[in-house]
């Protein structure tokens, strides 16, 4: 027995040394290696892998090229991209909001897309100087138990939910990049203080903190909590598979904030040693197929190839929110400033 | 986590005597070199902390931190108090009493150790959280509409004092066991009541095992990942976590270094906690009389329902509950391509870092055992580096120093065996130490005096003898490597899912079906070199 183990233990001890040397090698190859879009492709997702995974194995299934994917949370994500400036891995990001794409761009992370790239999504889905580029659009939603909470019932605003009425029945996910969005957009339509007061509403309400929008989800079909705030395609998604019983419904307060329209997005960094590769990645993430797939399998809102949404869905141009320029919503590190100060994160 | 074993183990303290022959420079300088590569982390984070000085003080002194601090400090303080007053009892029931079974009790008792905190967590949320298997139970019949919740505080209370009570359990049954009675009888017959014999004879003796186990239990939660993150409570290792998110590296690097602050605050108390128990130890006179067992009587009924009560929480319930949730998910769809992957991925991690460590204690623990001095003090005192630095801290700064300095290294398998060497590596020091010290120094010296090589008394004599020792560290390192969460979280590659890492990403979502069959493999994984571990012993 022992000189079996001593024998696994000398293979492994020879295969550590095998590996330091190649890694001491590979340290100036990689920043060596021209952009000839043959190595794989190294995308940071900030994007569920359950949603968009299926997407990515099919572009490597007809492309033939590679590609490998870092999945988290989009701000840590991006924040990592920053930590490691020059020397990220990373060849793509795709977010789940503008914010940080934004963030991203202001930290001179990303490069300059094509024009024709960017000119095929509508203008309020790109980047104003274009570093990014939308690749589906979602509008924040409060879910909600239509068991226990009546229609009429619902908050005229998603700022009434740090009311005593609400204590205890609202669910949320501080560190999700779509909701850090919602309230990046929230400082800038009701200022800073007002944001800050909000968020330490919802805390002090006892709102139950979750990992994410699916999390949120379940926890309302489940009965653990009445209202959630998240994006619409969540809901969207269950109610296809689970049909009309589904307990979860979906409020989109007239005029509020709480029915920001916003998008998920990719942008090529500027650090990519191939990115001619990435961008070729993100054309096909606006590619009638890829488009197809947000509409028809995410149940997004498609932004280019003239894909239309699933009919299921409130019409895009029929979500009345006020009127909020995606491009500026890029002060991610603030508002994750401002939810640490505010003792959520 | 490596702390508190490798401390319950009872790994050597200080070696006595033995000062030995000046160490071979050859020696010295791959001693040096263990010893610098295990204190890399920790200076590179004190090189990103002191290179904007006045951001990382004004961090430290901001009103979050201060709340952190308070917050850790308070559920390490809760946690280590209720493992004291579980195992208080539960010590004395087992070592002192006729209670019926206390050999089997007290086996049971520490079993709870084998349950990483992550999985004992989400078994214990998925029982009684609110949307947990007792939720369910009580809904239909009984109209309860949800439960206290379980998340926050209160939940890593329960989950860490259950994950922890047996690192003071295990050196109080010790203590018990080797208190001489004749002191206690002493004082019975001069009068004394048996509430103030134990008062004033029983628990000072046992203060040194109460105060180095409760210790070992702070150090436990203050490093703890796995069970903060799932019962979402905001310690310091949770925070450091999410604020990789934050743009600030320096302010999350601050936060780390405050935290090892208060690790080796715990580890100096430890340290004088465990040199006062020596002494205690030492103090003991001549053959000590045979204790005699107190008859419960009546009371056994309790005890045994207190006993039950603490197994049933730390041990049947989390079995039970994998069992359960595991019939389950074999009644759907088990992705068992990726759950194999990902047990090949953590194989390959734990032996890895278990062949580094033990080929880094090689020199360390020579050092330490043969040569003994201020240079080979020093090595050894660094090697222990892995025991002050929570997983988090080291994950964190090598990502830095990935991002920064080693970029060839940066999300490599050899910078994740790295941080797993770096944390775990005083386990193989320990355990090989305490076999060469068995190992006459005078078998050596007479291989030398017949014309042998340091190198070649190394291997035929020297090896040969203290390799159990060497394979019991490997497989001590093995057994924690696999299990580690926060630096294979961090410092994985791209697509290289691991064990751990899968059970984490299911719990946190409240998948628990889907968290069940990983976990099983993994504690039958961390099987095998217990049972290697535990042949050995006997």
């Amino acid at each position: 027995m022992y000189r079996k183990l001593s024998l696994a233990f000398a293979v492994g001890a020879l295969m550590l040394a095998g590996c330091g040397d190649d890694d001491d090698a590979g340290s100036d190859s990689a920043s060596a290696t021209a952009d000839t879009g043959t190595g794989a492709l190294t995308v940071y997702s900030g994007r569920d892998e359950e949603l968009v995974a299926p997407l990515i194995e099919r572009y490597e299934r007809e492309t033939g090229n590679e590609v490998e994917v870092r999945y988290g949370d989009t701000a840590e994500l991006a924040s990592t991209i920053v930590e490691e400036g020059d020397n990220s891995p990373a060849d793509v990001f795709f977010g789940q909001d503008a914010g940080a794409l934004g963030a991203l761009q202001n930290e001179n992370r990303l490069i300059e897309l094509d024009s024709e790239l960017l000119d095929s999504v509508p203008a309020a889905f790109r980047s104003a100087e274009g570093n990014w580029v939308g690749t589906s659009a979602r509008a924040r939603i409060i879910a909600y138990d239509t068991r226990k909470v009546q229609q009429a019932d619902l908050p005229e605003s998603i700022l009434d939910l740090t009311d005593e009425e609400w204590k205890g029945r609202v669910g949320w996910a501080p560190t999700n990049g779509s909701f850090q969005s919602f309230i990046t957009a929230l400082r800038l339509t009701e200022g800073d203080d007002d944001a800050k007061a909000f968020v330490e509403g919802l805390k002090d309400n006892d709102a139950e903190v979750y990992d994410g929008n699916t999390a949120i989800r379940d926890a309302i079909s489940n009965g653990e909590v009445e209202i959630g705030l998240i994006n619409h395609y969540y809901v969207a998604a269950a109610r296809d598979e689970e049909g009309d019983d589904y307990p979860v419904g979906i409020h989109q307060p007239a005029g509020d904030i709480g029915s920001l329209v916003n998008i998920a997005g990719a942008g090529v960094l500027a650090s990519s040693d191939q990115q001619n590769a990435a961008t070729e990645f993100v054309r096909y993430l606006l590619s009638e197929n890829a488009q197809k797939y947000f509409a028809d399998e995410t149940f997004e809102y498609p932004v280019s190839a003239d894909v239309p949404a699933d009919d299921s869905l409130t019409p895009l141009a029929d979500i009345d929110q006020p009127d909020v320029d995606l491009s500026k919503i890029d002060d991610l590190q603030g508002t994750v400033k401002l939810l640490q100060d505010a003792g959520v994160l | 986590m490596a702390t508190s074993e490798a401390r319950a183990r009872g790994l050597p303290v200080a070696a006595r005597g033995r000062r030995g022959r000046r160490a071979p420079p050859a020696l010295l300088a791959a001693g040096l070199a263990v010893a610098a590569l295990v204190l890399l982390p920790l200076g590179y984070l004190l090189i990103v902390v002191g290179s904007e000085g006045s951001a990382a003080l004004e961090e430290l002194g901001s009103e979050r931190a201060l709340r952190l601090l308070a917050r850790s400090t308070a559920l390490a303080a809760a946690v280590t108090a209720s493992a004291i007053a579980l195992s208080l009892p539960l010590s004395w029931l087992c070592v002192r009493t006729d209670l019926p079974g206390r050999r089997v009790w007290s086996v049971l008792c520490l079993l709870p150790l084998v349950i990483p905190s992550y999985i004992g967590a989400y078994l214990l949320v998925s029982a009684l959280g609110p949307r947990g298997e007792l939720a369910r139970l009580l809904e239909g019949p009984l109209g309860i509409e949800r439960l206290p919740s379980l998340y926050g505080f209160t939940g890593a209370w329960i989950a860490l004092t259950l994950a922890t009570f047996p690192l003071v359990l295990l050196p109080l049954m010790t203590m018990l066991r080797r208190l001489d009675p004749s002191l206690e009888e002493a004082a019975r017959g001069m009068g004394s009541s048996g509430l103030r014999t134990y008062r004033q004879i029983v628990a000072p003796q046992l203060m040194p095992a109460v105060g180095a186990g409760g210790l070992l239990v702070a150090l436990y939660v203050l490093s703890d990942f796995g069970a903060v993150s799932i019962m979402r409570f905001d310690s310091f290792t949770r925070v450091i976590y999410t604020s990789r998110a934050s743009f600030d590296r320096t302010g999350t690097a601050a936060l780390a270094m405050m935290l090892v602050a208060v690790t080796l605050v715990v580890l100096w108390l430890e340290g004088r906690t465990r040199r006062r128990a020596e002494v205690f130890a030492r103090g003991a006179p001549g053959a000590a009389r045979v204790q005699q067992r107190v008859r419960l009587g009546r009371w056994r009924w309790p005890a045994l329902g207190f006993c039950a009560t603490v197994i049933g929480f730390a041990l049947a319930l989390p079995v039970g509950m994998l069992a359960l949730w595991t019939t389950r998910a074999l009644a759907g769809d088990v992705e068992w391509s990726s759950i194999a992957t990902a047990a090949g991925n953590s194989l390959l991690a734990a032996l890895l870092a278990a062949a580094a460590a033990a080929l880094c204690a090689i020199p360390v623990a020579l050092l330490a055992a043969r040569h003994r001095g201020r240079a080979s003090r020093a090595v050894e005192l660094s090697s222990y580096a892995g025991h002050a630095l929570p997983g988090i801290v080291v994950a964190l700064a090598l990502v830095f120093f990935g991002t920064r300095v080693a970029v060839g290294l940066y999300q490599t398998l050899a910078m994740l065996v790295f941080a797993l060497v770096v944390l775990f590596l005083p386990l193989a020091v320990g355990a090989l130490r305490a076999s060469l010290l068995q190992v006459p120094p005078r078998m050596e010296e007479a291989g030398r005096s017949l014309g042998r090589g340091p190198l070649a008394v190394f291997a035929t004599v020297t090896a040969p003898l203290a390799r159990g020792g060497l394979l019991a560290g490997a497989a001590l390192v093995f057994l924690t490597a696999v299990k580690e969460l926060p630096a294979t979280l961090l410092l994985s590659p791209i697509g290289f899912d691991t064990l751990a890492a899968n059970i984490w990403r299911t719990t946190t979502a409240n998948a628990f079906e889907r968290g069940a069959v990983p976990s099983l493999v993994l504690l039958a994984v961390s099987a095998v070199p217990l049972a290697i571990l535990a042949a050995r012993d006997r």
